[in-house]
């Protein structure tokens, strides 16, 4: 598998190369950070998707306070039968042929509509996010501290230790992505790990986690092969350090812009695995909301009830496509030169 | 080369042969799954109960049990537990579903990708290739199964231009088919569209600057033959590469999402069905064959390269 360098392994082992570019008017002598900081500030765009993506994160965050406050329900409470006052008229939440009632822009009640058991779009669309997001973060982390782990290990020790490693990563490489978080999915929605049960937020986030280490883990891997081979890892091993310590303190600090590069796209690509186990039945389970089986529960009424499709999918695509853009500017600010990528 | 041939198809075999025995224990080692007691159903005795056990040899050891479903996939003697269909069977049918749906699609991302991302490249920085990199990303962040609600619901349902969803075959009506087919095209095709150009956008950015590029415009070639001749030759190397191994996946029941939005009855579908049912024998057959025909693909995709460029020979 290793044969042809795949797109997304190869990197510039020299960073400051990629640095010489980047304007006249600095003192010399100027760190790779503050450049790359001076950088991103310039880049008016991918701020803006970053702070749209923070907004999202913070309405999540805050779903409980909405939820309570605001809109008085919770998500997971249904309301069938009830009626509500919009604009003078009295109208079923739920109307008699089972169609919920479409958004009434009232803040406090059902201000994104209903859904076919009468709960609050709105409410279940912040919780729905805060899950996806919970799941993404947790995801993330998961993948990269694996990644990380493997990837330097094996770039490192090289021999046997990489062969294996290798081997592994190749392993789940081959898996077309999806049909692992399916595999993954079902098994454990099933069975459940240990102790865990299968309708756990946490079970999606470790299968997804799981699924995208070899896309961190190789490149991670292809940086360490150079990186070891430099002088100052030399200098480290003729002063005794240990393995670990020249591992986490020498080598660990010059990846980190590939580390920072990678948390987005990561990011991204988890909250959209989640969505796409979820709409199928595998990722996060019923009540719980999740963009994902929102929109999967949405699809049972268009074209009557639209909104409940749209919502959530609206949602989903801002926050994806902020911290996209916003990954994209991270990368060209801090590694021009790098060809940081991800399969889908 | 004959060497890296051989070290190649090994190596292929032998991922294979992994991907087969994990996926065969992941979906063995669920708990509470012993298949003999959902097949007899809830008022089986123990006999009952035992004489199901036999038959399917769930009482056997677990590698006699893992050489059985293999041989039953590859000869296509595999029933699902809960419907009692031939996965095989279902798979044949739902086969020129999927083709249709992949080859079209990966005609257009394919096609539509080489343009978006030579535009970009060759407009790098201005306002075209600006635009470009943002509906790109606009194109990763959306999720086939959304884009195809959106449409379906605007188009079909608002606009009455396209079908609802379903599928018919080539061979009954090609232009229903046609119709049929080209929302999902479109749906699979944004996914890949988004990202094979700014793969294509970066690669080409490479290669302006070696030194080959320069030695063309040197001996004094017009930018469109650099371009066309040169540049393009060598930076579709990684894209085709790409398309190669997602065309596999997509077949395989990659395309689930896009499938089971437009209701095609493809492989994908059904993959996604059993899912819903819960039913082990059918995903496993699918994630298995799908797996292995990436697998293979892969393989095959070395190889011509190695025949194509002696670098990756001598490097493999």
């Amino acid at each position: 598998m290793a044969t042809t360098s795949a797109p997304g392994t190869e990197f510039s082992d020299d960073l400051s190369a990629g640095f010489v570019d980047a304007g006249g008017d600095l003192a010399p002598g100027t760190g790779p950070w503050k450049l790359g900081w001076r950088r991103l500030r310039r880049n008016k765009v991918a701020l803006f998707f970053g702070g749209v993506f923070l907004v999202i994160v913070v309405l999540c965050l805050l779903a409980p306070v909405y939820s309570q406050d605001i809109a008085h329900v919770s998500p997971s409470l249904g309301n069938i039968t009830g009626t509500i006052r919009v604009g003078g008229k009295t109208e079923n939440i739920v109307s008699l042929t089972g169609i919920p009632i479409g958004p009434t822009w009232d803040p406090s009640h059902y201000f994104l509509g209903a859904d076919t058991l009468g709960r609050d779009t709105a409410v279940r669309l912040l919780y729905g996010g805060r899950n996806s997001l919970e799941i993404g973060a947790v995801a993330t982390l998961l993948t990269m501290v694996l990644a990380l782990i493997v990837g330097i290990a094996a770039g490192y020790f090289r021999g046997i230790a990489d062969g294996v490693l290798s081997r592994i990563l190749d392993i789940i490489w081959a898996y077309p992505v999806l049909l692992l978080g399916i595999t993954l999915g079902t098994v454990i929605a099933v069975g459940g790990i240990g102790p865990i049960k299968g309708s756990n937020l946490l079970v999606p986030a470790f299968v997804i986690g799981f699924v995208y280490i070899p896309y961190v883990a190789k490149p991670v891997r292809g940086q360490v092969l150079q990186l070891r081979e430099r002088e100052f890892i030399d200098a480290a091993r003729q002063q005794g350090l240990s393995h670990a310590r020249i591992m986490f303190s020498e080598i660990m600090p010059n990846l980190s812009s590939t580390i920072l590069v990678f948390i987005p796209l990561i990011l991204a690509n988890a909250i959209l695995l989640e969505a796409a186990l979820s709409y199928l039945g595998v990722g996060v389970e019923p009540p719980n909301p999740s963009w994902g089986n929102m929109i999967a529960d949405g699809l049972t009424t268009i074209p009557e009830a639209f909104h409940n499709v749209l919502v959530p999918g609206l949602m989903l695509v801002l926050a994806v496509m902020s911290i996209n853009i916003f990954g994209d500017g991270l990368r060209d600010a801090l590694d021009p030169r790098a060809k940081v990528r991800i399969a889908h | 080369m004959t060497r890296f041939i051989v070290r190649r198809l090994l190596a292929m075999l032998l991922v294979m042969f992994v991907i087969s025995v994990i996926t065969f224990l992941l979906f063995e080692a669920i708990p509470n799954g012993n298949p003999a007691f959902r097949l007899a159903g809830r008022t089986a005795t123990t006999a009952e109960i035992h004489q199901i056990e036999v038959k399917y040899g769930f009482n056997k050891p677990i590698y006699i049990q893992y050489l059985r479903s293999m041989k039953n996939i590859f000869t296509g003697k595999a029933y699902s537990y809960t419907q009692g269909f031939n996965v095989w069977d279902e798979i044949k049918t739902g086969l020129p579903k999927t083709l249709s749906l992949a080859v079209g699609a990966g005609i257009i991302w394919l096609l539509v990708s080489i343009l978006f991302g030579t535009l970009a490249a060759i407009r790098a920085g201005k306002h075209t290739d600006r635009v470009l990199t943002v509906v790109s990303m606009l194109g990763v962040s959306l999720p086939p199964f959304f884009l195809g609600a959106v449409l379906i619901y605007f188009l079909g349902y608002k606009a009455n231009i396209f079908p609802l969803g379903g599928y018919v075959p080539l061979t009954q009506n090609p232009v229903q088919w046609l119709v049929h087919l080209i929302l999902p095209w479109f749906t699979l095709s944004v996914l890949f569209i988004g990202f094979y150009s700014r793969v294509l956008r970066s690669t080409i950015l490479d290669t302006i600057n070696e030194d080959y590029i320069r030695t063309a415009h040197a001996k004094g070639l017009t930018d469109r033959q650099v371009l066309i001749r040169h540049t393009l030759r060598n930076s579709l190397i990684p894209i085709i590469s790409l398309w190669g191994l997602d065309f596999a996946q997509v077949i395989g029941g990659g395309a689930i999402l896009t499938e089971s939005v437009y209701n095609l009855h493809g492989v994908g579908q059904l993959a996604a069905d059993s899912i819903g049912r819960l039913d082990i024998i059918p995903i496993l057959e699918i994630v298995i064959l799908a797996s292995f025909f990436v697998v293979v693909l892969a393989a095959v995709i070395d190889i011509v390269y190695a025949f194509l460029d002696p670098r990756i020979r001598l490097a493999g």
